[in-house]
């Protein structure tokens, strides 16, 4: 058998199957089979090449030239050309901006490649279970220069001037926060990693961890240099059996090299690290609750100031960072502040890992530069809307965020940009909704996790937000009246100024911005009591209709409720009253005649 | 283990790893082995990432191919798992998505042992460090 000597790569994402992928593929198999060169050239179909503006795409293999805005009449042309006579079909080849070859491979595609990994670089690349896998790829090299080059002043000046914000969602300049807990005096400080992530939709932590434990590890000691402390925690909640599992390997491993322990690489620096579990309440990610559940009280949160930075843990200064924040900073170290700098935006430096949910094609974890648009996002990373539908919203920042929305499709995305939008960049999650999502039922979903995570201490988070989530069920079932959209509003702004933690004061954001941005459908289904989407049940009625329906008698059998009645060949009806709406006569019925109105 | 005493100590460790496994950042392909990579965090096992390893590690060895068969964390393309990225010697590695266990068979029926490919390849759609 002849070795094949070309494999032809043909995008069959959900973008580049829209725009005929399916029959390039065949025409190039057609002229393959023509030109007998079957044992010479394979042509495959891959998965999303994440370029889907420039689509349909084909890569040759293995020179590795890229063929952009490929029609199927282009396959013959490529064909002779390139493989016959070995000449690239220069009209089709891929435009960089860059200074970079024409259609050479992905390395030199500079500008077009959406996503960096910084955070993840080492996710997907080493065994995370084996310590020698991330010294290979310069691990600990970054503690090792912090602890022989710099002065812990030194290395809080370059993260500062890295720019680097908490990754948590809070966005709080981590140098500053870093310098603040260096600068209190005390016998005891701790460094404490933030890995209790709560976020419906975000994973990113849980990915870092699972995959690249020892760079937690790292940027805590370095923490720990920097801001005179001797003892790290991992809060981690329990749910992650994994990355718990990992972790403590990783732990194991990296004090059997001696990275961590006392006498750290010769330099007289000890640093060492313990797990501590969550059990599992969301409010526990904000930090003074994160403390009080470490010390073995309830997960409740305090008031700030103090901030933990100056009386934290046990009443010791204590730096908390989140586990995304963490695994910015040995690259940081190792590839200097002015090139972190030199990737976002002007307050936003760096990258932003998404958890990447939703309606959408490419449903992913992906790292991408603040100040991506969310339209590259949606569409070039992630492959855009599934099934062809119509785009409505975003959602980020999960239960504290708000909805984005196609007005905000070309923003930047960074910490200001979203806070101007009536969002906010949270954890990363980032949930894709089409327009069979309705937007009074996402408010309600995310008020509904609030109202089961408010640890009850204040009344406007414990009791506002039950009402609150009472007032949207009536609003959903149809039976809220013009003035319950008003109290609404009221009432989340109550709920807002006057919680005592992050939670409360966030915990209405989801129900302003639905309003801010969606008001009509809050309209249609308190005034017409009808829900656009098709998502609120009450709204909904199943109707029969008589002309198609033979009188089979077949939904009236399978309903559960017995909510249909007919005699047998004669048209059927639904008791509205009765009817739960499970859709199950719907499914039953083979003449088509139930429909949803 | 022996501890790792100073800085010197660890980039002399680095530099014998290097040599060794090629698992460099900056060597493209140093190793002389097939090396496979089974994506395996949470969501890769959930979706089978363990069973496909272990087809992998029967069929190398029954086979009597040289390989390593690594795990490693999430490479990010959660609509494609299990995912797994293969490097065979002097070639740039590949991520094959929706790997099953008949595909990871099939996997090796195609490209380890006749370099043809199989669809479903995942593009690497990013930049890392070492070029940005």
């Amino acid at each position: 058998m002849a070795k094949i000597k070309f494999h032809f790569l043909v995008c069959g994402g959900a973008g580049c199957q829209a725009a005929k992928s399916e029959a390039i593929l065949k025409n190039f198999q057609d002229v393959i089979m023509e030109r007998k060169l079957e044992t010479e050239i394979q042509v495959i179909k891959t998965g999303c090449f994440g370029f889907c503006g420039d689509g349909p795409i084909v890569k040759m293999m293995p020179d590795n030239t890229f063929y952009t805005k490929v029609t199927p009449e282009d396959c013959a042309e490529i064909i002779e050309q390139h493989i016959v006579k070995g000449i690239k079909v220069s009209r089709l080849l891929y435009q960089d901006s860059g200074n970079h070859e024409n259609g050479s491979g992905f390395k030199t595609r500079g500008l077009h490649k959406k996503q960096i990994r910084i955070a993840l670089r080492n996710c997907g690349f080493i065994n995370p279970e084996n310590i020698e896998d991330y010294i290979a790829r310069d691990g600990y090299q970054a503690l090792g220069k912090v602890l022989t080059e710099l002065t812990p002043e030194a290395t809080i000046e370059i993260l500062k001037k890295s720019g680097l914000r908490g990754r948590g969602g809070g966005g709080f300049p981590t140098g500053l926060k870093w310098e603040i807990t260096r600068n209190v005096k005390a016998d005891q400080k701790y460094v404490v990693c933030n890995a209790d992530e709560g976020d419906p939709g975000a994973f990113m932590d849980r990915s870092v961890l699972e995959g690249d434990p020892h760079t937690v590890l790292e940027a805590m000691a370095i923490n720990g240099y920097s801001t005179g402390a001797d003892k790290g925690v991992v809060y981690i909640r329990a749910e992650y059996p994994l990355a718990i599992e990992r972790l403590k390997i990783a732990m194991k491993q990296a004090r059997e090299y001696g990275l961590l322990g006392n006498d750290i690489l010769g330099t007289g620096f000890n640093f060492d690290i313990e797990i501590r579990y969550g059990a599992g309440a969301f409010v526990c990610g904000e930090e003074t609750a994160l403390i009080h559940s470490m010390e073995g009280l309830r997960g409740e949160p305090t008031v700030k100031p103090p901030f933990p930075s100056e009386s934290g843990f046990l009443g010791k200064p204590t730096n908390v960072n989140n586990v995304e924040t963490y695994a910015n900073i040995p690259a940081i170290f190792l590839k200097g502040a002015e090139w972190f700098a030199g990737i976002g935006t002007e307050k936003s430096k760096g990258t932003k890992v998404f958890a990447l949910a939703g309606k959408i094609n490419n449903v992913g974890l992906i790292e991408v530069p603040m100040g991506i648009t969310l339209r590259e996002v949606i569409y070039e990373i992630g492959g855009g809307i599934k099934n062809d539908r119509k785009f409505k919203a975003v959602q980020t920042g999960g239960p504290s965020g708000g909805m984005l929305t196609e007005k905000d499709l070309d923003t930047p995305i960074d910490y200001d940009n979203l806070i101007a939008a009536g969002s906010m960049m949270g954890s990363g999650g980032m949930i894709v909704m089409d327009e069979d999502d309705c937007m009074v039922a996402m408010a309600k979903f995310y008020l509904e996790f609030t109202v089961e995570e408010s640890c009850g201490k204040c009344s406007p988070c414990r009791i506002g937000n039950k009402r609150l989530f009472e007032m949207l069920e009536k609003v959903t079932k149809g039976q809220a009246i013009m003035e319950d959209l008003d109290k609404l509003r009221n009432l989340s702004n109550v709920i807002k100024d006057t919680s005592l933690c992050g939670l409360g004061q966030t915990s209405p954001n989801p129900v302003l911005s639905s309003m801010d941005n969606f008001y009509h459908e809050y309209l249609e289904h308190v005034g017409d009591k009808k829900c656009r989407a098709g998502n609120c049940k009450s709204l909904m009625q199943y109707i029969i209709l008589a002309e198609n329906c033979i009188g089979c008698t077949l939904c009236a059998r399978n309903c559960p409720v017995d909510a249909i009645a007919g005699e047998r060949k004669q048209a059927h009806l639904i008791d509205q009253e009765k009817c739960i709406k499970c859709g199950a006569c719907m499914d039953k019925c083979k003449f088509n005649a139930i429909f949803i109105k | 283990m022996e501890k790792i005493k100073s800085l010197t100590d660890l980039k002399n460790l680095q530099e014998k790893l290097n040599s060794k496994t090629g698992l460099s950042n900056r060597s493209d392909n140093a190793g002389e082995n097939i090396r496979v990579k089974v994506a395996m965090a949470t969501c890769g096992i959930a979706s089978g990432a363990k069973e496909v390893m272990e087809v992998f590690i029967e069929e190398f060895t029954k086979r009597n191919i040289d390989a390593v068969v690594t795990q490693t964390g999430c490479m990010g393309y959660c609509y494609a798992e299990p995912t797994v990225e293969i490097t065979k010697p002097g070639n740039e590695p590949i991520t094959f998505g929706y790997v099953d266990v008949k595909k990871a068979s099939r996997i090796i029926d195609k490209y380890v042992l006749n370099n043809e490919l199989v669809d479903g390849i995942i593009p690497v759609n990013y930049e890392t460090i070492d070029n940005k």
